[in-house]
């Protein structure tokens, strides 16, 4: 049983195919399975160590490390909150305050109906907007507390769903470029520039001895 | 009017489109570049001599004349932009994505490049859609692939998401994360990913706002850019100005035009302090930086004269404090911040983020006591033995010892402050 659809086991292949090494797709393939269920499950990493030639704990072990990739069920929208400094002085600690009231769950809380995850981040690089959040890597800012609980609303009623894609969706945009050049292409006309640059090198070289 | 290079096109609807790109000149200078020999190319940079916009400041031209030149040799961009309240990448892979590409591509012919990479942050959600789109245009437009322009070069561009990890910006973590790994730093020697680096070959890593300037020094010259600014500070640069001002947000100055009191002040730049108040404190350069306060307001933004202030311009993030915001609590927001990106291969960084940040935490909610100063600065020693600026490493990379700047400057600074919330157990500042 393929945990990837054949539509994303296609799109696997092209990741794959992008690098001399197939385990640089690790982390593409972490954010194709979550686009597909919402989070990493076993049979999905399972299916990532076959396709890159690894061990299944090789992945978790990998995916265990960063923060966006989830070995565990999460809900469909991931609300971030950033307190990180800039937006601390904005008041990002009480909107975090606010979020886990208003949501009911505490930070890293699911709420019942599946909808909301609560996390709070590390700066997400939005610090013009203190405080923000970001909801499934949407970033939305300023945001006072009646801001955030119109857009806890907003998400409740499937308003944002065009701009607010599924959790684990990180890209609506998939590389569509032609096949790479073959390596023994590039390699080939590599030798061939560093042969020239060598020669002009040498050439200048000699005209340098020649004046002296 | 200062220069605009990097932000030229920012605000320009549909910046981000490969035809907007064109209508503005775009791509002329990679066709230059092709045109030239991959030596005048990397001359042209030197001549520039632009410090790389990651956060070390490292000559980009000299970067690039220390790659080892094995037969294969990677170009990396570095796009994990996570130094808190640096946000200028983030504006230029939203805004600009073609620019960044060809600067990339200029960089991987000069310095021959067997392929190119563009790592980004994994939370730019939209500036992975941006930048991948771009590149698809670009693939379709001639400006990527094979025998780019008809110049017999050819060249892959790959785009590659990060995962949410502060640490891959290190570049030999983000080397060990592009190789689907944990973004565990890898242990110097050897120091430069330019002698061993992606898949143990030779590499570059260079910043977006580094590979952003490229094309601009190019089409106008090294020496056209070298004019700008002053001394080693070179060319403009972003700054992202956040924290307790009325206009938070990038500005793009010529480098040591303007002092952090010019850009926080200026009407058309930070426009001043929220209700009139008053700086308390600056953090420049990212949160690794030592603070600087109000009697070295008048400092311009330069490399030299911000390092000979005792701190660093790095990332070009600046955040101001007003006289309503608590120290106390800005280091230990801080130096969580540290406990939770510490990679944990290292004692000293593992442990002691998470020592220093409980012993804020408690200060911050009253129950400190005096001797918790001393024991901040011990265990800040042991990161960094002797507190000095630069710090010395015990690390394997400088995260470790990045921790200790906050908490010294915080202490040094505002030790009444630490003070008063020990005596009157909890924080005099309302939140």
């Amino acid at each position: 049983m393929s945990f990837f659809s054949s539509e994303n086991l296609e799109k696997a292949q092209v990741l794959i195919g992008l690098y001399p090494e197939k385990r640089s797709a690790l982390i593409p393939l972490c954010h194709l399975a979550q686009g597909q269920h919402g989070h990493l499950s076993n049979e999905a990493m399972e299916q990532i160590a076959e396709l890159l030639d690894i061990q299944p704990a090789e992945v978790l072990g990998t995916a265990s490390f960063y923060d966006m990739l989830h070995t565990e069920e999460v809900g469909k929208y991931l609300v971030g909150v950033c307190t990180n400094v800039a937006c601390m002085l904005g008041g990002g600690i009480e909107l975090l305050e606010h979020a886990s009231d208003v949501l009911g769950v505490p930070i890293g809380g699911t709420t019942e109906d599946g909808m909301f995850t609560l996390e709070e981040v590390e700066c997400v690089a939005h610090c013009d907007k203190a405080p923000c959040a970001q909801v499934n890597y949407r970033y939305f800012g300023p945001l006072a507390n009646g801001d955030f609980d119109q857009l806890v609303d907003d998400l409740r009623n499937d308003r944002l769903s065009e701009s607010v894609p599924p959790h684990g969706v990180l890209s609506q945009v998939f590389r569509d470029a032609p096949a790479m050049v073959p390596l023994e292409i590039i390699h080939r006309e590599r030798r061939a520039m560093d042969d020239e640059k060598k020669a002009r090198l040498a050439a200048l070289n000699k005209d340098a001895g020649g004046n002296q | 009017m200062s220069t605009k290079i990097v932000t030229a096109r920012v605000g320009v609807p549909e910046s981000f489109l490969l035809s907007t790109y064109l209508g503005h000149g775009g791509y002329s200078a990679l066709r230059k570049a092709l045109s030239m020999t991959p030596e005048d190319v990397h001359a042209e940079v030197m001549a520039s001599g632009m410090l790389g916009r990651g956060g070390a400041g490292f000559e980009a031209g000299r970067k690039w004349s220390m790659l080892k030149q094995d037969p294969i040799r990677y170009l990396v961009v570095n796009g994990d932009e996570s130094e808190p309240s640096t946000f200028k990448d983030h504006l230029l892979v939203e805004n600009d994505p073609h620019q960044l590409i060809e600067g990339t591509l200029i960089t991987a012919y000069a310095i021959g490049a067997t392929r190119a990479f563009i790592y980004l942050r994994g939370e730019f959600a939209l500036g992975l859609e941006r930048v991948q789109t771009a590149i698809n245009e670009a693939y379709a437009y001639g400006a990527i692939g094979a025998n780019i322009f008809g110049s017999g070069f050819s060249i892959d561009l790959v785009l590659q998401p990060g995962a949410g990890a502060y640490i891959c910006g290190e570049e030999t973590a983000l080397i060990e994360s592009l190789e689907g790994k944990r973004g565990f730093p890898r242990i110097k020697p050897p120091y430069f990913p330019a002698v061993i680096g992606l898949y143990g070959a030779p590499t570059i890593v260079n910043n977006v706002e580094t590979m952003s300037n490229v094309p601009w020094i190019i089409t106008n010259g090294g020496k056209a850019f070298a004019a700008l600014g002053k001394g080693r500070s070179t060319g403009t640069r972003l700054f992202a100005l956040s924290g307790d001002v009325v206009k938070p947000g990038n500005y793009e100055l010529e480098m040591t035009s303007k002092t952090f009191r010019e850009l926080i002040y200026d009407p058309d730049l930070g426009g001043g302090l929220r209700d009139g108040r008053s700086v308390k404190a600056v953090i420049p350069g990212g949160v690794s930086a030592p603070w600087i306060g109000p009697d070295n307001l008048d400092l311009p933004l330069g490399q030299d004269e911000v390092a000979q202030a005792g701190s660093m311009l790095g990332s070009g993030s600046i955040i101001v404090l007003d006289d309503h915001s608590c120290a106390v609590r800005a280091v230990w927001r801080i130096t969580k911040f540290f406990s939770r990106e510490s990679c944990g291969q290292c004692t000293p960084c593992r442990e002691g983020s998470g020592w220093i940040e409980k012993i804020m935490h408690r200060i911050e909610l009253g129950s400190g006591t005096e001797s918790d100063l001393d024991l901040l600065l011990d265990v800040c020693d042991n990161i960094a033995p002797g507190l000095t600026w630069p710090p010395q490493q015990t690390t394997i990379c400088v995260l470790g010892p990045s921790i200790p700047s906050s908490v010294v400057s915080g202490i040094k600074m505002f030790r009444d402050e630490f003070m008063v919330h020990i005596k009157e157990e909890g924080c005099p500042f309302v939140h």
